[in-house]
């Protein structure tokens, strides 16, 4: 048996974080619609500025965007950069907080108080994301399949990723419709 | 006497004939699809290499059951694999319900341990996320879960019905297997439970099998909206049930095994009685009965914890099978085959052991 000392470094042993810990991620999720729209107006932003990240080069651009968007999403969401955010999904809670990492809802361990089986102090995230779905106007999507996380992308903008993405839609939606 | 309806009498542990709209070649496929009330039970993994310890535990369920689940480190203790006791049951005939947890193995392992499982004759698969590494005997883990329950069914129907990995690689003889979830009706957020189930189903889910049921309005409450979704008519509902040894194992398993819901009712009644096994038992047969009534529902999952033995009384006294017999071994008319099977694995023949002996030395 290991000696009882001074230093019970955290993370080790049965977790145990006090309520508070989750403040912010809590305001979040009960602010899920709020949040959903400032996302949007984000997005249309990010969109907006996609001549700017092509000029600069989105390779270039990654290292300053993933500082704020580090900083951002860790604030308001404990976001662990995964690299495929999916807040807009799971009801602006923030699936990598679970300590199983779920991404298609709770498993069967959630407790009678609605809390996690793993951090008995910590309200399941997906009973929060539930609540969270409920209040936005996109929250059906909680109940479309995710696949599994690419772990390769761990660490990068999921922001700029999203950008890209939309612009390349666009840009082929525009081509389509100025080749006939 | 007539050969089992769901077996070959030259090989018992052969796959079955396929049929038309079944995706596997096993047993428990075809018993839920003829619309037969399924029992399934859970064999209880030995923490030994001997072969015969997993023949013995699955023995005692012969003739009862359709299925027998292996499971995969359950509570995150460690046992033997469930792939290895699969391919030791699929040697002599059983229809075992290999259990994947989430937290053990990544993507790449577990892909290849479903091809290697059907290569061995399992034709039934229960995807799990798994339950976290610190309920266990090693809370030192690393806690895998590269996939969830839903993307491992995802993964696996991929596997099966589009012949490729999750890479798109291309798989020339694909898994048939069917396919299985679990849910838990009696866990929160309830007005989301019926969802998940409509989420796995989604993913792939064929069968489901649930956390032992002690509450039955509140199971009739989730069946209510299951039967409202239709979710019933997409999948085989197969509700978990137990006995309690005793009201003081009803309260440990309470508070030490997640997502374990047992009314205090139950507790009462277990502490009012003379005899807390027997009373266990008759609970367990009453809510057999009770579960049987309920619209949707497909079969029951026994799962006697260390109480195996008593599967067999307790699905007799629920008169769930009526005149069915499950398949077994004695109702074989090649019985030397199987127990010749049986026979070749308990013992390690070395057939020149001087001879063996003399090269090591040499």
């Amino acid at each position: 048996m290991p000696v009882p000392s001074a230093y019970e470094p955290a993370g080790t042993g049965p977790v145990r974080r006090a309520r508070s810990a989750f403040t912010i991620r809590l305001w979040a999720v009960r602010h899920a619609g709020f949040l959903e729209k400032v996302y949007t107006l984000l997005a249309d932003l990010f969109l907006g500025l996609h001549p700017l990240w092509k000029a600069v080069g989105y390779q270039r651009v990654e290292k300053p965007v993933v500082l704020v968007e580090r900083t951002v999403k860790a604030f308001v969401f404990d976001c662990r950069m995964c690299g495929e955010c999916a807040l807009s999904k799971t009801g602006m809670s923030c699936p990598m907080n679970c300590p199983k990492g779920l991404r298609n809802g709770p498993c069967g361990g959630v407790r009678a108080n609605g809390n996690c089986e793993v951090e008995p102090d910590m309200p399941c995230v997906w009973v929060e994301g539930w609540q969270g779905s409920r209040q936005m106007a996109g929250g059906e999507a909680i109940h479309t399949v995710q696949p599994p996380v690419d772990h390769s992308l761990r660490g990068t903008s999921s922001w700029l990723r999203v950008t890209a993405r939309a612009a390349a839609a666009r840009d082929a939606a525009n081509s389509e419709e100025a080749a006939p | 006497m007539t050969p089992h309806l769901d077996s070959d009498p030259r090989d018992p542990g052969a796959p079955l004939p396929p049929l038309p709209g079944h995706t596997s070649r096993g047993r428990l496929e075809r018993v839920l699809r003829r619309g037969e009330f399924a029992v399934t039970a859970e064999l209880n993994p030995p923490d030994s290499a001997d072969p015969n310890d997993v023949y013995e535990r699955a023995a005692v369920f012969e003739g009862w059951v359709d299925g027998i689940n292996a499971t995969d480190g359950s509570g995150a203790n460690c046992h033997m694999s469930s792939v290895g006791i699969c391919a030791l049951l699929t040697r002599i005939g059983y229809a075992p319900v290999m259990q994947i947890s989430c937290r053990d193995h990544n993507r790449i392992a577990i892909q290849g341990n479903v091809l290697g499982a059907a290569a061995m004759g399992v034709a039934n698969i229960l995807c799990l996320s798994g339950d976290g590494v610190q309920n266990g005997d090693q809370p030192d883990a690393k806690p895998v879960f590269d996939l969830d329950s839903i993307s491992l069914l995802q993964t696996l129907r991929t596997m099966r019905d589009e012949q490729r990995f999750l890479s798109g690689r291309a798989i020339t003889t694909p898994p048939a297997v069917f396919l299985g979830g679990a849910i838990n009706p009696f866990a929160p957020p309830y007005d989301y439970r019926p969802f998940r189930l409509a989420k796995k189903i989604a993913a792939g889910a064929q069968f489901v099998q649930s956390q032992y049921c002690y509450d039955i309005p509140l199971l009739e409450r989730y069946m209510a909206r299951v039967r409202d979704l239709g979710l019933h008519e997409k999948c085989f509902i197969l509700i978990g049930v137990g006995p309690l040894a005793s009201a003081r194992a009803a309260r440990w398993m309470r508070s030490n095994v997640p997502g374990v819901h047992i009314p205090d009712g139950i507790i009462k009644r277990l502490e009012g009685a003379e005899k807390q096994k027997a009373e266990g038992k008759k609970i367990c047969v009453e809510l057999i009965q009770q579960v049987r009534e309920i619209a949707g529902v497909s079969g029951v999952h026994v799962m006697a914890y260390r109480q195996e033995e008593f599967v067999a009384e307790i699905v007799h006294d629920s008169g769930i099978l009526k005149e069915r017999q499950p398949w077994r071994r004695e109702a074989n008319p090649s019985l030397a085959a199987t127990e010749g099977a049986v026979a070749q694995v308990g013992e390690r023949v070395v057939l020149d052991q001087a001879a063996a002996e003399a090269a090591v030395e040499a």
